[in-house]
């Protein structure tokens, strides 16, 4: 797998090298039962030709944060503070009206189920060019005939013959190859899938994150691949952000974090879940209890409730101070009281034979 | 398919009679009419031949893409619906053409969990119903009163029995489920089919279900069909497993045999792509896709049903072996001991999950079967 | 599509057929129950004592004493045309759609419908077009922005609007624009080829207080469509693409949140058809509902058959017409 290495993290967002650059990012919203902390001080960075994969469990945080960037909770009551600089340009202050000329054009997002995320009553051709006719004065002709060449790129057979079907005529893989097709025919610099894979076939899974790796080739694009699935991660990007109650809570180049990943919940991530790969385990480990409520977050670090290694660190301090995103080697960071060595030494020792 | 004289892919079957024997069992669902007196189209053929067999406490995985009939297969069982022609040997009798009133008594005996908890539980009713409403449907009167009973069910899958008189919504997916097994367990049944249990559930929540499904089985001696297509989740929870396309078995063997030795081009598919969380193992992997869309069930191709999207078929097979391909439909039949291959030209590949042919190590029967493996990569068994 | 508009034709023809058995039922059993023959329903005359030779002679003349299935062949083929006569007076021609002639009335059935239908048929089509966009707009605008002060204010009045009845806003509205204001000339029809203004100006109070209910029920029909349809993955996809927010209402929005309004529309216009008797009652307009009314007083059996059968019609057409409507909308719908 491709890797590059990873610039300092103190990177300012001006770095002509960084294009995608978010500072800590908090969307709360506002219910009667309280503030709701979906996304509490998310800060990463990323490069043009770069995937990075965005994995944690539902509620998490993980899709309010692709919606953010693309400035779809604008108008509505959610609280959004923070930066979000794209290509030097800072997305939060922008106005819904301003946003709509980036949506689409510079950032485009593709969705979980493009069955639901395609409109009943439209032809796929109609939906595709609608999208390209918002940012570009062209003809209805024209947009036809860039809407066939985009349905052939992503691998639909007999484009110019199925480009007035409609959604429900497209299986499950057509349907989110038109939506990848939807989404690249502005050709953004930035694509957001929001778990595009989950809701197909793992075969049908594999086309699509194949195709989504030679369209990133093709257009040098940058892309934020949302999954709860780390073996997509694995497959898939060069980076990845471990999201856990609204936080970051490990971060780094695939290899490093896969390597030696250092957070509990990562090692609970990756205990849970059953390997082909590895000789078979007699029982999972799963990781206990719920995820945390997002309007009472634990004080303390936010995984507390559900850490089997608490007792690693001196007094409560897991229970009683927040720790701080703080990187353990060059381009990896971890959100843990735990020592650096003592964590590597558990994970050799405790985690690793058990995957 | 034709049947064959033992159940398929049983190499060494467990001592006494099976639990379960499905014998060439078929589900056609009547095609769309056309018109007032239109003909009736043809008809969708969801499940079309599937035999196997199922022992006390073994547990098989049915996988398969979505529309390979293995849900329909498992509703065929559980008596959900009604086999169109076959055999189903439930302890040794034929439960195929048993009306529902005939079933009644059986029913306790085979019981079904969902993919989503919270549409299969009635939101208007508690825990405490729901759990219970077996023994009331069965006139099933339980020592100490229903009540107790469901709360020592609720108990014994991670419930707090406190909690008796709250409703669906009070709880999260992963309870949720939780719950559904509580009721599957009440009338301790012999068989659960299991439909996408945990598809629904987080991982580290999937984790917790996973664990309690196979505890439940080791106490009670249940039987599962576990039907999924979550491949990795499947070699965990299986005895044996079979692989599905188009309403046919494409293999069925053992979990480990399918795993490390597996023989139809299209099992060789679905374990190429199914992603493995580690970039090293990632980056030296082949990985097999298929091209096209599943063909309809109510048109399937001639011949082989997969020559259409077979890779084997498409890159290495001669035009004579293609035509044989097309038009001699193959048999699911022991190609090599326990392992049963709808497939011509059917072949032995180690390197599909690993990205190279394993190192042997050394455990037990997983030795045996990896020398079987080694002694034949790469040749054709056929 | 063209079997489809067979197939749903087919089972038009059948739903009238057993409207007409099932009045035809009602024409047999009435005179039963009341122990009279059905001739004293048919011509609304008793000239002659139970039992007498001429009643006997009557009952004959108009076929009340063959079989009941002879007698509904009869019904049937009559309505395309026979001639009616009472033995007394000239005889009368009865072409199609004849249902037969109200001896109470002094005319034919279908003279007595045909002159109420258009007013029936001016006022529905009136009150129809104010309560869709109407209620359409309320609801849209409500929808959009659930919560809002909008909103609130919609959804009030169109609580108001369904809890008034016609027979109260009608006189009121009378009250108000015709007695009071005098805007609006007094209360009758006027149809519309011989004064269109004067047509327009006597229908405006009884569209409105018509289209005031269902305008109401509409309003909140859009509205929660209206939040649905905002709330689907295929919005947030229009939203993603960057399209402006009135293309994302109208086009994506509004579309797929008043198809299922299609449906209820069709239904509750085919119904209305044979059921205006208080608008029609309170703006004293002589349409379907009023001849309905007066009929069922008079005991007029022939008329009261031939407004229930022309009201069925209407009802069946209306939802054929939605059903290959829906068909064109939502290409879901397999034809």
């Amino acid at each position: 797998m491709a890797s590059t290495t990873p610039a300092p993290a103190v990177a300012t967002a001006r770095d002509a090298e960084l294009f995608l650059s978010v500072e800590d990012l908090k969307v709360h919203f506002p219910t009667e039962d309280g503030l709701v902390k979906s996304v509490d001080g998310l800060s990463f960075e990323l490069r043009r030709g770069e995937i990075l994969g965005i994995v944690g469990e539902s509620g998490s945080g993980k899709s309010v944060t692709a919606q953010a960037i693309l400035g779809l909770h604008k108008g509505s009551r959610a609280r959004i503070s923070g930066h979000i600089w794209l290509d030097g340009r800072d997305l939060v202050p922008l106005s819904d009206e301003e946003m709509r000329g980036v949506r689409g054009s510079e950032i485009a997002m593709i969705f979980q189920d493009p069955l639901s995320s395609l409109h009943p009553f439209y032809t796929i051709g109609d939906q595709i060019a609608e999208a390209y006719r918002v940012h570009n004065k062209v003809s209805a002709r024209e947009a036809r005939a860039r809407t066939i060449e985009m349905l052939e790129k992503v691998g639909i057979p007999n484009a110019p013959g199925r480009v007035d079907d409609y959604p429900h005529q497209f299986s499950g893989g057509m349907r989110q190859r038109a939506m990848i097709a939807m989404a690249l025919i502005c050709q953004p610099k930035l694509l957001i899938a929001d778990e595009p894979t989950t809701a197909l076939d793992v075969t049908v899974q594999a086309q699509i994150l194949e195709l989504i790796k030679d369209l990133r080739d093709e257009l040098n694009s940058a892309v934020i691949l949302i999954t709860h699935d780390l073996g997509v991660v694995a497959e898939t990007c060069d980076h990845v952000v471990v999201m856990y109650g609204g936080q970051c809570v490990e971060k780094g180049s695939v290899d490093d974090v896969f390597e030696l990943p250092e957070m509990p919940y990562t090692w609970g991530l990756l205990g849970s879940m059953p390997r082909m790969d590895r000789v078979r385990q007699e029982r999972l480990t799963p990781i206990p209890g719920q995820p945390p409520s997002l309007i009472n977050v634990p004080t303390g670090c936010v995984f507390n409730t559900r850490c089997r290694f608490s007792d690693h660190v001196e007094g409560r301090r897991c229970f009683t101070e927040h720790p701080q995103l703080l990187p353990t080697a060059p381009g990896h960071e971890v959100r843990c009281h735990i020592e650096p060595e003592e964590r590597r030494r558990l994970f050799e020792l405790e985690i690793k034979p058990k995957l | 398919m034709t049947t064959t004289s033992a159940a398929p892919g049983a190499a060494t079957p467990p001592a006494g009679a099976p639990l379960l024997e499905v014998r060439d069992v078929r589900k056609h669902f009547p095609g769309r009419s056309a018109g007032l007196f239109g003909r009736r189209g043809n008809p969708v053929k969801a499940v079309d031949g599937v035999s196997f067999a199922l022992h006390q406490g073994e547990t098989l995985g049915l996988v398969g893409e979505s529309g390979c009939g293995k849900s329909t297969t498992g509703r065929v069982i559980a008596k959900l619906i009604e086999p169109t022609s076959g055999s189903i040997r439930f302890q040794g009798k034929e439960i195929a053409d048993l009306s529902t009133g005939q079933m009644r008594p059986l029913r306790r005996e085979v019981q079904m969990i969902f993919q989503d908890p919270y549409s299969s539980l009635n939101p208007r009713h508690t825990i405490g119903t729901i759990v219970g409403s077996p023994f009331r449907i069965q006139g099933a009167h339980p020592e100490g009163g229903i009540k107790k009973a469901v709360q020592g069910l609720m108990e014994r899958v991670g419930l707090n029995p406190e909690h008796y008189n709250r409703y669906p919504h009070e709880f999260s997916g992963g309870q949720r489920q939780r719950i559904g097994i509580a009721r599957a367990l009440a009338l301790r049944p012999q068989l659960i089919v299991c439909d996408e249990p945990v598809s629904a559930l987080d991982v580290s929540v999937q984790a917790q279900v996973v664990n309690l499904l196979e505890d439940l089985q080791n106490e009670f001696g249940l039987a599962y069909v576990f039907i999924a297509h979550d491949l990795s989740v499947v070699r965990h929870i299986s005895d044996r497993v079979a692989v599905m396309y188009l309403g046919k078995i494409m293999e069925i063997t053992d979990r480990d045999t399918l795993y490390e030795a597996p023989m139809h081009p299209y099992t060789h598919a679905l374990l190429s792509a199914v992603p493995i969380p580690d970039p090293t193992v990632e980056a030296r992997r082949e990985r097999i896709l298929l091209t096209g869309d599943l063909p309809s069930p109510s048109n399937p191709p001639s011949g082989c049903v997969f020559h259409t999207r077979c890779p084997k078929y498409r890159d290495q097979l001669s035009d004579g072996e293609r035509e044989r391909c097309r038009t001699e439909e193959p048999v699911l039949e022991d190609k090599r001991p326990g392992q049963s291959v709808y497939c011509h030209f059917a072949e032995v590949r180690s390197d599909i999950i690993d990205g190279e042919a394993p190192a042997p190590r050394s455990t037990g029967i997983r030795e045996v079967i990896r020398k079987t493996a080694a002694g034949a990569p790469g040749t054709g068994i056929e | 599509m063209i079997r489809f508009i067979l197939v749903r034709f087919a089972g038009m023809i059948l739903v009238v057929f057993i409207v007409s058995v099932l009045t035809f039922g009602i024409f047999q059993l009435a005179p039963l129950l009341s122990h009279t023959s059905p001739v004293y329903y048919y011509t609304g005359k008793v000239p002659y004592p139970p039992g007498s030779p001429q009643l006997q002679a009557l009952i004959h003349r108009f076929g009340f004493d063959q079989p009941i299935p002879v007698q509904y062949w009869q019904f049937l083929t009559g309505i395309f045309g026979k001639t009616i006569t009472d033995g007394t007076s000239a005889p009368v021609q009865c072409p199609f759609p004849c249902f037969g002639y109200s001896f109470r009335q002094n005319d034919l059935v279908s003279t007595l419908i045909g002159n109420a239908w258009p007013v029936t048929l001016s006022l529905c089509i009136g009150a129809a077009i104010l309560w869709l966009v109407g209620g359409v707009l309320v609801g849209t605008f409500s929808g959009l922005k659930p919560g809002s002060f909008v909103d609130r204010a919609g959804m009030t009045g169109a609580l108001a609007a369904v809890s008034l009845p016609i027979f109260f806003t009608g006189p009121v509205l009378l009250l108000l624009f015709v007695y009071t204001l005098g805007w609006l000339p007094g209360t009758g029809y006027v149809p519309l080829t011989t004064d269109p203004l004067g047509w327009f100006e006597s229908m405006l109070l009884p569209w409105v207080s018509l289209a005031f209910i269902f305008a109401a029920l509409y309003a909140r029909l859009t509205r929660s469509n209206m939040i649905e349809t905002m709330g689907e993955d295929y919005i947030r996809t229009a939203r993603a693409k960057g399209l402006d927010r009135r293309t994302i209402v109208v086009k994506h929005g509004l579309r797929a949140a008043l198809t299922p309004i299609v449906t209820i529309f069709g239904i509750d216009f085919g119904t209305l058809i044979g059921s205006t008797v208080i608008t029609e009652s309170v703006f004293n307009l002589r349409g379907l509902g009023y001849l309905s009314i007066q009929s069922v007083r008079q005991q007029d059996l022939p008329v009261i058959l031939g407004v229930t059968i022309v009201a069925a019609v209407a009802l069946v057409i209306a939802n054929f017409i939605v059903d290959v409507l829906y068909a064109v909308i939502d290409p879901r719908v397999t034809v």
